[in-house]
């Protein structure tokens, strides 16, 4: 037996996964109330920290982001779920590599500790934002909380690569290996669908940050020129000893930058799929087409990280390629979004049923992924149009933007598969009506906090600023919108206690569940693990005699019926 | 029962038909046990004796595609770089990319990689054959581990060699002056690429020690054959990569 | 060029919360920006009533209207939709951005810096001086490293505001000292990177006389929010009659 601290048990690596993620969103959460605080109120002091100084507020930003894009939203969705989940919803009995799973969790771990560590060096946390532009992150110089701060972030992403390669390739082991018999690939939940994109995209593109981050620190501390250019003048002393390319630090970060994006938000659109199918009561319409949605999106996020750099230097016809490829993605999620419309609307098939879909508080984060999803996703091709991104690009309306397409639909999932999978994680179900209270003031402070932002952006109020007011502009017709910003984020943050309260509670007092709680189809919520092979699909609700029945994917298919 | 390499001809599992029809035949000369006999009531599938091997192979296969990703982005470094340049007072575009000419100890230190890869897949070769493998399954002694561990040294020894060689070469290019800070970009892509390399093939070594330690430690046959194999696809891994950053280095300066 | 269907520009603003326009392309582009606000509220407020009605309704009966042949029809007309975006868009990035500026357009260097814009004149003989890092004393007031020995800069006018005449086309020649820095000006629907190492070039047409604000929109260090400038457009008279006081103040200095 091995030490309990040091499990493979690939149910508990998920459940420690998952309190990673939550121990990263509560601080990145901290950080944001901080940051927004501060830009209704600059010159107040606030409790504890007193006064925070330009730099701090950049630091606030950069570690939010990073805290929150990496060991939040590439951590939870993916593998967090995947270690809880998806072994027994393939019909495996662990993941394919299981101390490598363990392993992957504690470098995820290490790599988190010593990103917190950045706060704590002299100068602090790196002020360059989680995409560290060279030569603003290639020299200590140029600015405070470049030196160790930066060293420690590159130290901490490295890490973290090491860590999501790991478990990307388990994952893909898993997927492509250790399928049961029967379980096919049109078989398949729409959940495996999405990690197996996710890993994919995983192992092809965070080789490319770790690269560039080799490259940075050899830049920083091994007197190379990859990035910095002949003749940088930094503070009255010229670093620049080489003809390095700031541009090529652009290309490496967004080729890995865009993907991960779409890494952050797919095994939300699984999820939601599977989510649907089981609350709406019904099969998915197009389930074929569904994944090949998945898989086109994940391809075609292979090619559009140049709408990223559209005014940063790059050659007006790469503009217009990168433009038309970042189109091209609005079409297979617009399918995605129109299969889950209708998944809500049209009947069972088989015929009538007098009652329409159910909404506990699994399938209200479901549909508020969904709104998110749609929203955000929305003003996708409007920063896909090169002309218009000249305007909006780094403002404000980008911040809305990704907040409401990746944060805000990514976490709405984080919490669906929360409350769905407790029960397998505790065997108790999470309190109702807090689930129902916790989704709607969610909801509404979410879209309160991140829907005014596309107003300040069109308004031109570009990002990292730490004020409104400046030497030339005040963007005093909008501190009225930023002020309500501030204050829905604070609700939102306060919604979120509820939730808080109600995991930790639950935990030991929910009401205990009964094996299948939620009449799903998939495996992982099949009662005793010893089934046969597979026969049926993924998600068998019907109609028949007027009576809704369904047919979970470990009972075998009869040939008598 | 482990995987093996037969000349005999065998016909897989058929798919099942479903309704009727003849039972799969299984023409093996060894009666099939071990894969498909159920002994001890795993749920049954489409394994057969190669189970964990194929989902080792397939990790490894996955873990070296993220790893050809990394050294795509570093190659693809190495063409943007070397066609920076700035203008100069006299508004000509110069650059300040200097071709290196690659010490020709490294020539050397190819070929041995290459036969290094060559030994490696003797070795391998020698965990799978048929009579030995089935000795060791039965506890009949190790005789292909005896076979495959002088091989497996070789390898040792040759690409112990090859570090040795990219570490005179380094030596060669300090003596004539290039350091990996001096302010020579083919010089630091030198060092980076070969340095990158290197530390591969150490973790390469390293594994294969550890492969030629399990070899006696381990006591399962499938496990052995685990051990070499992956140890060898990554060698080999490593190998064509080597082929790749070496003509990269020599030819496109 | 679509400016032959010139709009009151208070109408595509008041409606928009974007900043008046003073250049002769933001018309186009306000236009467009309006186009598709409309375009992607309708959608997603169209969804949201979707999903609304999804959840209220009880369905009763089989509702032919969402089956599979209605989502296609769906899908149908939001491509044509993506389609008209990405082309109307496209025109007009390739019309700033595929050619250069005209020929006759000035030219006018801007140089970012931690954290300060500076805006370089090339004065009569319509050329710059060469600058260099090492030469550059903002104490001395030598800010851009202007080499004393290259005669081309001696009549270059280095100022902290950014001063143009309305109606005349300029193409803006973009470097920065350090880091990456943002030059955007949201009145003139301007954005573009200076990037060190590299020399860009941005050209537009100011319009209509004013003050408008010059922002950094990438992150560059602790005084990124400070680091602003003001563009005053002024009438050609005007500017005439200020870059020539600039001038015969350069004229007069001592030579650096």
């Amino acid at each position: 037996m091995k030490l309990r601290l040091f499990t493979t048990h690939h149910r508990i690596l998920g459940i420690l996964y998952l309190l990673l993620s939550l121990a990263t969103v509560a601080i990145g959460t901290l950080l944001s109330l901080l940051m927004r605080i501060h830009r209704v109120w600059p010159d107040t002091p606030l409790p504890i920290i007193g006064l925070l100084k330009p730099e701090d507020y950049l630091a606030l930003v950069t570690m939010h982001g990073t805290l929150m894009i990496f060991f939040v939203l590439t951590i939870a969705p993916q593998v967090g779920f995947a270690s809880l989940v998806l072994p027994e919803q393939i019909g495996a009995r662990n993941m394919a590599f299981p101390r490598l799973n363990a392993a992957s969790f504690w470098i995820a771990l290490a790599a988190l500790l010593v990103l917190l560590a950045a706060f704590f060096v002299p100068k602090g946390a790196p002020i360059s934002g989680w995409t560290s532009y060279p030569p603003l992150s290639a020299i200590p110089a140029a600015g405070p909380g470049e030196g160790a701060g930066m060293d420690l972030w590159l130290a901490s992403i490295g890490l973290f690569c090491l860590s999501s390669w790991l478990a990307a390739v388990n994952i893909l082991a898993t997927i492509l290996g250790e399928r049961r018999a029967g379980m096919t690939w049109t078989r398949l939940p729409m959940t495996v669908w999405a990690w197996l994109i996710t890993s994919i995209l995983t192992l092809l593109v965070f080789a490319v940050l770790l690269a560039a981050i080799v490259l940075l620190f050899s830049d920083r501390h091994l007197g190379s020129s990859f990035f910095v250019p002949a003749g940088d003048l930094i503070n009255g002393t010229i670093v620049g000893r080489g003809d390095g390319s700031p541009l090529l630090w652009l290309h490496l970060f967004w080729f890995f930058g865009h993907p991960e994006v779409y890494i952050a938000v797919l095994p939300g659109m699984g999820l939601a799929t599977s989510l649907f199918a089981n609350f709406a009561r019904r099969d998915v319409p197009g389930y074929r087409i569904m994944a090949t949605m998945l898989v086109a999106i994940g391809l075609l996020g292979l090619v559009v990280w140049g709408h990223h750099m559209f005014v940063s230097g790059m050659n007006p016809y790469a503009g217009t390629a990168f433009a038309l490829t970042t189109m091209a993605i609005a079409v297979p999620s617009t399918v995605e979004v129109l299969g889950w419309l209708s998944m809500l609307t049209l009947p069972t098939p088989g015929g009538l049923w007098s009652s329409g879909p159910r909404f506990p508080t699994p399938m209200l984060f479901a549909l508020g992924f969904l709104s998110f999803f749609v929203a955000g996703g929305l003003t996708g091709p409007i920063l896909a149009q090169p002309a218009l991104d000249s305007y909006l690009h780094n403002t404000f309306f980008v911040v809305a933007h990704f907040h409401m397409v990746m944060a805000m639909a990514g976490t709405f999932s984080i919490f669906a598969g929360i409350y769905y999978w407790f029960p397998l994680m505790t065997g108790r179900l999470m309190n109702e009506t807090l689930g129902k209270l916790h989704f709607w003031l969610s909801i509404i402070g979410a879209w309160g906090t991140f829907f005014p932002m596309h107003l300040s952006g069109l308004a031109g109020e570009p990002r990292h600023y730490e004020r409104l007011t400046g030497p030339a502009t005040s963007f005093s017709g909008i501190v009225a919108n930023e002020r309500g910003i501030t204050s829905a984020a604070l609700f939102l943050a306060a919604a979120q206690l509820i939730f808080l309260w109600n995991v930790f509670w639950s935990a030991r007092r929910g009401r205990p569940a009964q094996p299948n709680p939620w009449q799903a189809t998939t495996l992982e919520w099949a009662p005793v693990a010893a089934f046969g092979r597979i026969d049926r699909g993924p998600y068998e609700y019907e109609i028949a005699l007027n009576e809704m029945i369904f047919h979970p994917q470990w009972e075998s298919a009869s040939k008598q019926e | 029962m482990p995987a093996t390499f037969t000349r005999h001809p065998v016909e897989i599992e058929r798919k099942d038909t479903g309704i009727g029809g003849k039972p799969p035949l299984d023409r093996r000369p060894t009666g099939g046990g071990g894969g498909d006999d159920n002994w001890d009531n795993r749920p049954s599938g489409r394994r057969g004796p190669r189970e964990l091997l194929t989902r080792y192979r397939l990790g490894v296969l996955f873990a070296l595609a993220g790893d050809l990703m990394f050294f795509v982005a570093l190659v693809s470094a190495f063409f943007v770089r070397q066609s920076a340049g700035h203008f100069d007072a006299r508004e000509n575009y110069v650059s300040d990319w200097h071709a290196l000419a690659v010490p020709p100890v490294l020539w050397i230190n190819t070929a041995i990689l290459i036969l290094s890869s060559l030994t490696m897949e003797i070795a391998r070769r020698q965990l799978f054959r048929e009579i030995d493998v089935m000795d060791e399954w039965l506890g009949l002694g190790r005789p292909a581990v005896k076979r495959a561990a002088p091989w497996m040294v070789a390898t040792f020894v040759l690409g112990s060699l090859f570090l040795a060689g990219q570490w005179i070469a380094w030596e060669q290019l300090v003596q004539q002056g290039f350091y990996f800070n001096s302010p020579d970009p083919s010089s630091h892509f030198f060092y980076l690429i070969t340095g990158v390399h290197g530390v591969h093939l150490l973790l390469g070594i390293a594994a294969l020690a550890g492969a030629l330690a399990g070899m006696f430690i381990l006591r399962r046959i499938e496990l052995r054959q685990i051990a070499v194999d992956c140890t060898a696809w990554y060698w080999h891994t490593m190998g064509i990569f080597w082929i790749f950053l070496f003509a990269l280095l020599a030819f496109f300066q | 060029m679509s400016a032959m269907l010139l709009e009151p520009v208070c109408i595509a603003q008041s409606h928009l919360w974007l900043p008046p326009n003073g250049s002769l392309h933001g018309i186009a582009l306000d236009r467009l920006m309006r186009w598709n606000l409309i375009a992607i509220c309708v959608c997603c407020l169209a969804a949201h009533v979707w999903l609304i009605v999804a959840k209220l309704r009880r369905p009763r009966s089989n509702h032919a209207a969402y089956s599979t042949p209605f989502r296609w029809a769906l899908l149908a007309a939001l491509c044509p939709m993506y389609v008209w975006l990405a082309v109307t868009a496209q025109h007009l990035w390739a019309a700033s951005r595929y050619a250069g500026p005209s020929l006759e357009a000035m030219q006018v260097e801007v140089v970012g810096e931690q954290f300060q814009w500076y805006f370089r004149y090339p004065g009569s003989d319509a050329a710059f001086g060469v600058t260099r890092p090492a030469l550059a004393n903002a104490a001395t007031g030598n800010p851009l490293g202007l080499d004393a020995r290259d005669p081309r800069g001696s009549d270059d006018v280095v100022s902290s505001a950014l001063v143009l005449p309305a109606g005349r086309e300029v193409d803006l020649r973009l470097r920065s000292v350090d880091v990456i820095h943002g030059l955007f000006i949201p009145g003139m629907r301007v954005k573009e990177n200076t990037v060190p190492g590299l020399v860009l070039h941005v050209h537009f047409t100011p319009t209509t006389p004013g003050t408008y604000p010059i922002l950094c929109s990438q992150v560059c260090g602790l005084g990124h929010a400070r680091m602003q400038a003001v563009l005053s457009v002024v009438s050609p008279a005007e500017f005439d009659s200020w870059l020539a006081a600039r001038e015969r103040a350069r004229s007069e200095q001592p030579a650096q």
